[in-house]
Parts: C-alpha cells; sequence; structure tokens
C-alpha cells in the first residue's frame, strides 16, 4: 500500500547540501513542538546512511564529517526517509509539487509546499576503445567500491581522465594498499592555474590540498596525458595512453579508473520542468536565482545540480535554499560566500575544461550506449539525441541517457533529451499502487508515526 | 544551402508525411518535406505502431485494407530497425456479449477477404498462458503486425531531401504555386504543398484556405503508453480488449482506458492505452496511467512483476468522423492535406500515400474511392 507523506519542506539528497538545508530549516526550531511550529520536514536519499557520495567513510559507515547533523535527523519534525527512489514527480500550476518514490516499505507519495533539489553530480565517462572491459571502472566508481568493502590492495592500478576527483581517489585508493602506477590528467599543466589560484585563497581546501599533494607525492604525475585505448582478451591487461606531444605509452594493469569530471545529476530537476542551461562541455546545470530559486514555484536546487564546485558551495547553497524555504532572511555574509563558492566553481570549469582531441576517442565499433549496445558509427548520420534515439536505440535503456548523454552532449554537442519517468526501472505493480490518486490517511495509516501527525501546509 | 523549392513540399516527417513523400519521389516528383522534429519524432514516435484492419466504417475497412495490403508488400524490403512483426492481433472476449462481437468481427472480415479465426476459452489459454482464466475467447486476426514507425519513415525518407529543426508556420497558395513559410522567415514555393502535420496541420493554412474547411476539425486526444524491460514471451500476439472499440468511440468528453498490449521484437511488452480530449498538457498524469494498469492487470495478474522502464504521452490526430483529411483543400488544389488518422496513422499511412499521389501526379492512380476522405466533406456546402 502506498505511503502518504505530507510535509512543509521535502529535502532530496542527503549529502553536504540537504543535510546543511536541513540544519537551516530546522535552526529555531523546537525539537518536540510541532503544535507551536507547523510544518514538517522529510529529508529522501537512496543511500542507508547520510553523507551522500562524498561524505561516506569504509565499509558504508557513516563518516565523521555528518556527525553534527545526526542530531539534526533526531528532530521531531524531520522525517529521514532512506533508501528511498525518486521515480516521479509532477509539479502542477498553483498546486504542491508531488514526489512518487519507492522506499523499503513499498511507494510512498510525497506532497511539499516547497522542495530543495540536492540531487549531487555524477561522473562523465567518454567511450574510448575498451572501455567496456571488466576492469575498467569510474573513478567515482571505484571509489564507492573502495568505500563499500572492495579489495584494492596490491592492485596495478592507472587513473586517468580530469579533475580533482581523481587525486581524491588515487589517494583512497593507495591508503588501501593499491599500487597507483600512474595518475593522468587531460588537462595541461598550465591551463589548471586558475584553480590553483582559487585554491589559494581557501585556506580549508589549500590546507586538504596541500596533505592531499605530500601523500601523493610518490605517485606518477601526467598532464595532458589521456587513455586511448584499454587492452585485454577477457578483461583488461594493458592501457595505451597519449599525451599532447603525440607521443604513446602503454601501461600493463589490473584496474583503470577512468572519469572525466562531474556533470550534474539533473533526471529529477528536469523532470519537474526546472529551466537548465548549458555550461562548458556540454553539460547542463539548474538556473537558479540569489536564492537558489528555480524557474518551477517552490522548487530550489542547490549544490552540484546548479554547476559543479565541490562541498563548500554545496553546504553555503543549501543553507541559502533552507533559510529561504523557512522564511527567514539570508544574511549579506552568506551571500557574499554562495558568490565566492560560485567563482569556484567557474575555475574549477575553466580549468578542467576538456580538450578537443577527446572527441576523436571513440572509433566506429566503440559502444557508445551499453544499454542497447549502440556502436559510435551507427551515430554518424543522426541529427541530435532525439533523431538518434529513435534511429539507433541510443540512450532508449533502463538508464535513459544517464551515461551517454553527457558523453554525447560533449562528443557532439546534442542537448540530452528530458528523461521520463519512471527515473528508475520499477516494477508495474509498484508503479499503480503509487499513481492511484484517492487519499490513503483512512485506509492505509503511514508506518512512521511522526508523518502520521503531518500538520497543514 | 537550404532548398528553397521543389515540385513538391511534404510538411511533416512523421510516418504519413514520409509515405507520402516516397509515394511522390517514385513517381518521378522532386520532394521537399520539413519539419521541426526529426523524421518520425512526433505521434509517430509516441504511438505504439500496430497495423490493424479497423472495421468502423467501410471507409476506415478499405483504406486500412489497402494499406495494410501495401504494408504487407513492404515488409520484406523493411531495414531490422523497423522491427517488424508478424504477430497478430488477438481481441478478446471477457464474456458471452463480447463473444457474439467478435464472431460479427468474424463474418465482416470474412465477407471482406480478412482472415481471422474464433478462439474458444481453451484455445485461448494456449495461445497466451498469462490471461487470466475465466474469459469467453477471443477472435484472432493473424494478418495484423507491428512495426517500429519513426524508423519507417527514415527509412523511406533516406534518399528525399529533408529539412529538419525549422517548423513550417503558414501555408499558402495562388494560382501559380503554394509556398510554405518557416519560423524562421524563410519562404519555400512548390507546385503543390502536402500538409502531413498531425494536430497542427489545420493551424497551418492560411486564413483564406481554412475559410474553405469551417466544419473541419483535427482534436489532440492524448494518449499514454508504458514500456516494460525485456520480458520476452511473455505475451506473443498484440491483446486487444473487445472493450476497446467502446473506449475508442464511447463517450469522447470523457476519459477513457482499454487493455492494449503489444509484444515489441525486442522482447519488451508496451502496455496501453488512454484516449483523453481537452488537454494539451504533455505531463504525464497519474490517475490515467493508474487506471490504465489496472484494467491491464484484470487481464494478465502477473503483469505486474514486469519492470516498467518509460512511461510517456502522445496526442492523436482526431477528427470528428474518424477518418482523415486526404485530398486538396476545396477549391484550392496546389494544398492538400493528410492528416486527422487518430489512432491509425501508422496502419493508414500507405493509403493516404496512394491518394495523395493521386492527386498531384498525373500518372498515379488509386483504387480507393477518394470522396470518403477528401476534406470537402467538411467543407463551406455549395449549391
Amino acid at each position: 500500500m502506498t505511503r502518504h507523506v505530507e510535509v512543509d519542506v521535502a529535502v532530496v539528497g542527503a549529502g553536504p547540501g540537504g543535510l546543511a538545508a536541513i540544519e537551516a530549516l530546522t535552526r529555531d526550531r523546537s525539537p518536540h513542538s510541532s503544535t507551536t511550529h507547523p510544518g514538517t520536514i522529510a529529508l529522501i536519499d537512496d543511500a542507508p546512511i547520510v553523507g551522500g557520495q562524498i561524505w561516506r567513510a569504509r565499509d558504508s559507515r557513516p563518516a565523521r564529517e555528518t556527525d553534527s547533523y545526526l542530531d539534526l535527523l533526531q528532530h521531531d519534525q524531520v522525517d529521514h526517509l532512506q533508501e528511498t527512489l525518486i521515480v516521479d514527480a509532477a509539479s502542477g500550476s498553483g498546486e504542491s509539487p508531488v514526489l512518487f518514490a519507492v522506499g523499503p516499505t513499498g511507494p510512498v507519495r510525497i506532497v511539499a509546499r516547497a522542495i530543495v533539489l540536492a540531487t549531487g553530480a555524477m561522473e562523465r565517462f567518454l567511450p574510448f576503445p575498451g572501455w567496456t572491459l571488466p576492469g575498467v571502472v569510474g573513478a567515482g566508481g571505484l571509489q564507492a567500491l573502495i568505500k563499500g568493502g572492495f579489495d584494492v590492495a596490491g592492485r596495478r592500478l592507472v587513473i586517468a581522465g580530469s579533475g580533482p576527483l581523481l587525486l581524491a581517489v588515487a589517494d583512497l585508493a593507495r591508503r588501501c594498499g593499491a599500487q597507483v602506477l600512474c595518475l593522468t590528467e587531460q588537462a595541461e599543466r598550465h591551463s589548471l592555474l586558475p584553480f590553483a589560484r582559487a585554491i589559494l585563497v581557501r585556506p580549508g581546501k589549500l590546507w586538504q590540498g596541500l596533505g592531499l599533494g605530500r601523500r601523493l607525492l610518490p605517485v606518477r604525475k601526467r598532464f595532458g596525458t589521456w587513455p586511448i585505448r584499454a587492452v585485454g582478451d577477457e578483461r583488461l591487461e594493458h592501457v595505451v595512453l597519449r599525451s599532447s606531444d603525440g607521443r604513446e605509452s602503454t601501461v600493463e594493469c589490473d584496474l583503470l579508473a577512468c572519469g572525466f569530471g562531474l556533470v550534474p545529476r539533473l533526471s529529477l530537476p528536469r523532470l519537474l520542468g526546472c529551466q537548465v542551461e548549458a555550461v562548458g562541455d556540454g553539460a547542463l546545470r539548474v538556473v537558479v536565482d540569489d536564492r537558489q530559486r528555480t524557474s518551477v514555484p517552490g522548487v530550489y536546487a542547490i549544490g552540484e545540480a546548479t554547476g559543479v564546485g565541490g562541498v563548500d558551495k554545496a553546504l553555503v547553497e543549501g543553507r541559502v535554499a533552507g533559510l529561504d524555504a523557512a522564511g527567514k532572511g539570508v544574511d549579506a555574509r552568506l551571500m557574499a560566500s554562495r558568490d565566492r563558492e560560485r567563482r569556484f566553481a567557474d575555475a574549477l570549469e575553466a580549468s578542467f575544461s576538456l580538450r578537443d582531441e577527446l572527441r576523436e576517442l571513440p572509433t566506429s565499433d566503440t559502444l557508445v550506449c551499453r544499454c542497447e549496445d549502440v556502436p559510435w558509427t551507427e551515430l554518424a548520420a543522426a541529427r541530435c539525441a532525439r533523431d538518434a534515439k529513435l534511429n539507433t536505440r541510443c540512450g532508449m535503456g533502463p538508464c535513459q541517457a544517464r551515461v551517454c548523454g553527457p558523453a554525447l552532449a560533449f562528443l557532439k554537442g546534442w542537448v540530452p533529451e528530458s528523461p521520463r519517468p519512471p527515473l528508475f526501472p520499477t516494477d508495474l505493480q509498484t508503479l499503480t499502487d503509487l499513481y492511484q490518486t484517492e487519499t490513503f490517511s483512512e485506509q492505509s495509516p503511514p508506518s512512521n508515526q511522526k508523518v502520521d501527525r503531518a500538520a497543514p501546509v | 544551402m537550404p532548398r528553397a523549392s521543389a515540385d513538391v513540399i511534404v510538411v511533416g516527417a512523421g510516418i504519413v508525411g514520409a509515405f507520402c513523400a516516397r509515394a511522390l519521389h517514385d513517381s518521378g516528383l522532386d520532394v521537399l518535406v520539413v519539419d521541426g522534429a526529426p523524421p518520425g519524432g512526433g505521434a509517430t514516435a509516441a504511438c505504439m505502431g500496430h497495423v490493424v484492419v479497423m472495421d468502423d466504417s467501410e471507409a476506415q475497412f478499405a483504406l486500412c485494407r489497402r494499406s495494410q495490403l501495401a504494408w504487407d508488400a513492404l515488409a520484406g524490403e523493411l531495414p531490422q530497425s523497423a522491427e517488424h512483426d508478424d504477430c497478430g492481433t488477438l481481441w478478446i472476449a471477457e464474456d458471452g456479449p463480447q463473444m457474439e462481437a467478435a464472431r460479427a468481427k468474424h463474418d465482416y472480415y470474412e465477407q471482406r477477404g480478412v482472415r481471422s479465426e474464433i478462439l474458444d476459452a481453451r484455445q485461448l489459454e494456449d495461445a497466451e498462458p498469462e490471461l487470466r482464466p475465466g474469459l469467453a475467447g477471443a477472435l484472432r486476426v493473424p494478418g495484423d503486425s507491428v512495426v517500429y514507425p519513426p524508423a519507417v519513415a527514415s527509412w523511406l525518407l533516406r534518399d528525399i531531401s529533408v529539412e529538419v529543426g525549422t517548423p513550417a508556420h503558414r501555408v499558402d497558395c495562388d494560382d501559380r504555386s503554394a509556398r510554405v513559410r518557416l519560423d524562421d522567415g524563410r519562404s519555400l514555393v512548390a507546385g503543390h504543398v502536402v500538409v502531413a502535420a498531425g494536430v497542427a496541420s489545420l493551424d497551418l493554412l492560411d486564413e483564406e484556405l481554412r475559410a474553405e474547411l469551417p466544419n473541419a476539425s483535427i482534436r489532440p486526444r492524448k494518449g499514454h503508453l508504458v514500456i516494460t524491460e525485456r520480458a520476452m514471451g511473455f505475451c506473443r500476439h498484440q491483446l486487444v480488449e473487445l472493450g476497446y472499440l467502446a473506449s475508442a468511440h464511447g463517450d469522447p468528453s470523457a476519459p477513457s482506458v482499454a487493455f492494449n498490449l503489444q509484444p515489441r521484437k525486442t522482447g519488451q511488452m508496451l502496455v496501453g492505452s488512454s484516449r483523453q480530449l481537452g488537454t494539451t498538457s504533455p505531463a504525464v498524469e497519474p490517475d490515467i496511467v493508474h487506471q490504465m494498469l489496472e484494467r491491464a492487470h484484470h487481464y494478465l495478474p502477473d503483469l505486474g512483476r514486469l519492470q516498467a522502464i518509460r512511461v510517456w504521452c502522445g496526442f492523436r490526430p482526431s477528427t470528428d468522423d474518424h477518418l482523415p483529411y486526404v485530398g486538396p483543400v476545396p477549391g484550392h488544389d496546389r494544398v492538400l492535406l493528410a492528416a486527422g488518422h487518430e489512432g491509425l496513422g501508422i496502419t493508414t499511412a500507405p493509403g493516404t500515400a496512394e491518394l495523395i499521389a493521386h492527386f498531384v501526379s498525373e500518372t498515379a492512380t488509386t483504387e480507393l474511392e477518394i470522396s470518403a476522405y477528401r476534406p470537402s466533406r467538411h467543407g463551406v456546402s455549395r449549391p
């Protein structure tokens, strides 16, 4: 049976940004007096613990960064919906937005006066020959695997692609016993200047960076270098790297962790109809005003969704959205620090901008869409993402172009199509229950007593 | 340089426009197709792709039958991407009265040379074991088939000039030529213009042309579909409840749903159907999908275990008499309509193209009775 949740504010995503929003929303609210402060808050996340991708310790334990937020989740007015996947959303004119989700106990409908989207980022993969071989993994994917308990001790690892995430992955892998043979960044060393400058004026990031730099001193780092081929019979045996001076080299390895930067995760914002705009390299981000409000009334977007900029940007934007959604003012200092974080995001994007040579990575038989097995050559005649989908099934599979969409946005300049519900494969019985419109309060009391008391909105 | 003229301009690269363009091209004319979306990107992509003989009226049957024979002739040539599948249709009868309707349908088909057979409850169970027990039987129409229409549209247009990306804005004509003005201000000139733009078709006509058809209307009739992950063999035929006819032709002002399930060649199941007038919102409506899926569960108790991967909507171009407008705008032979096919655009596109070629080209002929489809049936009554 479908659970019905009616709240004042729903925060989607329990990473740093979402937690900062929760903190701002619950500030000054007494934890146990919902009668004097009407309104409840829902925190919805697909993981069992808070922290998102970034604040996650090994063995799926909460990271210590989340400690200060854990008390908030005990707040009487906060309903933490764990392991809950949002599969559809609706925002009608004049009506409160609705989220359709599937949790551990089944379908959940969440009606909220306001929604804060803290949906984070995902890795961008670019297809190159051999990228689908066993042993080739995403850089962020490897990070998540290791945190989930995957043993890399003694494995020979090459880390390639672009962006600061590669450094964090190298550091984690080394600490867990992997032999990091080399780390290649496609950007030239000199093009990273804006990023370096932005780091220098941020003491927190500087110390973090210096620590990371020291620990990674023994790792061979190559700039202006990228993978062009992963080779192996049944699984990865070696990777061929090319540098901007034209030299090619072969590195034998067990694992290739590869990622070409992060891009905003926009399935849910786009499904809700939030206006998006293109940033560099074909990626899209949600357009927001100075209070993090999107083009859809009652819907806020924060953190990576509005432009990839890391934890600090997510924290400050989460705070701004939380305060505004709670009807509180946002002071000038907070606005100034948000502007600073946005500049950092811009510097990040400028520094790690993808080089043109990467558009020639795929060869004719390189698979681009792994769901539907569509090779590069079949896309040659297509005019746009939709044309490709209709004629080759590219992006038509269960992942709805989550992987090939951002790649083709860079490779071909195709704007990814807006997703359709359900955002994740959902069995038809669950979908049928989820889409039932009658009111549930009488026939199916919500399992969570805190939500039972849903205040009028 | 984009082209500015042709013998014939076809407005709309959907399945109807594509078949018309092909027929005109094959009769030796220089054809240019224009559309805002890529080929087959509108209702052609949103629909089921069921090639089915319907018998709502003699004119509808004739167009369906003629077209189905053309589809059959084409089947061997279609590319793999067209996903052509001779799965046939099962019209499912729940009870005695529906079984009577199945028999009547059988007789109608038999008199007109369309093969079909009655299945009793037992035979139906053997044919489709996933159907719930207790159904009365079915009518099997083995000649019906399924295609993936956007791929067919692209294939038909393969060697024809297609300009994609700029929608048409207005169509007009004088004694010497017909014109298409595009959204970007460009003007294209041709001997004839064929408007095959689905629900937008009548709105594209300029005032003078539109005034010739005061009683014509093409209303968007919204439909929802759900597609599942691969579940090869779950069902083998296109399954349609006989009550579908009541949904398709019942009170059009109220939303209705009917059970209609199609196995795709990929192994995926496509689940429909819904019909709504009076809305142009492209958003998926949860309560309609709920009703639609409930209806499907009513026939297939285990359907719920299949994984849905996408739900979407489209708009059927619906006319009041359930027949398309095919032929010239009265008094203006240079502008022709090929629009308003409601749920039969895929099935009847080849027959529509035959009619259009007959009107435009001096060499093309047709065996179809042209008057039933002429737009003039909803034109100004002239003494």
